[in-house]
């Protein structure tokens, strides 16, 4: 093999490689979003996978070997998650307030989540497992995933719908919500918060801070209240 | 972002800030696997048992929070870019997609739209109700 064959192969199995392509891409997707007038379609999570994914097809390089470079930023995942502690504290008394908008809007708004994506995927006529994996697509990967098994679904399916339904919510939340004039930013934050969980409390934290605060608060619930209703049907069967 | 603190942080106050941060997610595991003992089938996220400890903390130790909360607004600054490992693994499944893709990516979109549209509305509402309650 030539040299530079010899130097591609090293770096091709390098961590560094990909967690360097990584951070890159993600810098280049928040150039391009603001070139675009940080439209919500120039989604920096959507960019840089449309970047990284074709890199590594190109490249024959297999997810595992991808994710050895990436787990380094995934891993600050849970450290980001306890971070939305500081967003709900500094709005702790506009929380306070909205307690019971925030239970009316976890019930209706959790229900809706699944039931709506069951009624559509079932009018398709998918089958049993499929409907299993998307039911809860609207909460975070780890939580679906569990969910998905007890379910009789497939976790990673499940994760896949996961992300979709995240980078969905973001992109749309802000031109769904100014069309129709909203302009309660914990309103806003809430509702992105139960539909797509941590992407689209990310996409909150760019809008407003009140808007991540409530999509933290959003995400959590959601969560925990899905996993109840999950619980809930799985005894009863 | 509010309240970017007025001068940048030293080293070790950084560094304390994160280790707050991680030692907080420790915890929130440790304590979900303690639930786990009693209720086997739970999936409770241990790091948002690290939120709700870490929300604990903030409202008792007043200034001393500074550099806690610098070290979470970084973090969640680059929020979005967490995401990325996770959004480039739909690579692994594009046969899935592509045999599943339309009413999959349907019933995505509608119900995303829909749970916006009704979250937003009864949470409004509700809003609205309690304010003509209040007077």
């Amino acid at each position: 093999m030539s040299g530079l064959g010899t130097i591609w192969v090293y770096l091709a199995a390098s961590p560094l490689t990909w967690l360097g392509v990584t951070l890159a891409a993600y810098i280049l997707a928040l150039r391009i979003a603001v070139a675009l007038g940080s439209s919500p379609l120039a989604n920096s999570v959507l960019l840089t996978a449309a970047m990284v994914i074709p890199l590594l097809l190109f490249t024959r390089t297999s997810y595992p070997r991808y994710f050895e470079g990436a787990q380094f930023v995934h891993f600050l995942l849970g450290p980001a998650t306890v971070s939305l502690a500081v967003p709900l504290f500094r709005n702790l008394a506009a929380v306070r307030r909205s307690i019971l908008p925030i239970v009316a809007a976890l019930i209706a708004g959790s229900l809706t989540a699944m039931g709506s994506a069951l009624g559509i995927a079932a009018a398709f006529g998918a089958p049993s497992d499929v409907l299993a994996s998307i039911a809860p697509k609207s909460v975070s990967a780890p939580i679906a995933m569990e969910l998905a098994k007890g379910l009789g679904g497939v976790p990673s399916l499940a994760a896949v719908l996961v992300i979709l339904t995240g980078i969905t919510g973001a992109v749309i939340v802000t031109p769904l919500m100014n069309a129709l004039g909203i302009q309660n930013y914990a309103a806003r934050g809430f509702a992105v918060g139960i539909a797509s969980h941590g992407i689209g409390t990310a996409r909150a934290l760019q809008v407003n801070d009140t808007a991540g605060a409530f999509a933290g608060i959003a995400m959590a619930l959601n969560g925990a209240f899905t996993a109840l209703l999950v619980a809930g049907f799985v005894l009863l069967h | 972002m509010t309240e970017i603190p007025a001068k940048p942080l030293r080293p070790a106050e950084w560094l304390g800030g994160f280790t707050v941060l991680i030692l907080c997610q420790l915890a929130g595991e440790t304590l979900v696997q303690l639930l786990r003992l009693v209720l086997p089938g739970c999936v409770f996220p241990g790091p948002v048992a690290g939120m709700l400890l870490l929300l604990l903390i903030l409202t008792r130790i007043g200034n001393r929070a500074r550099p806690i909360i610098a070290s979470a607004d970084g973090l969640l600054g680059l929020l979005s870019l967490l995401f990325v490992p996770s959004a480039v693994g739909i690579m692994q499944y594009g046969d899935v997609i592509l045999a599943w893709g339309g009413p999959l990516l349907l019933a995505v979109l509608g119900s995303t739209v829909l749970t916006l549209l009704v979250t937003v509305g009864v949470f409004l509402a509700t809003d609205a109700w309690l304010a003509r309650r209040r007077g």
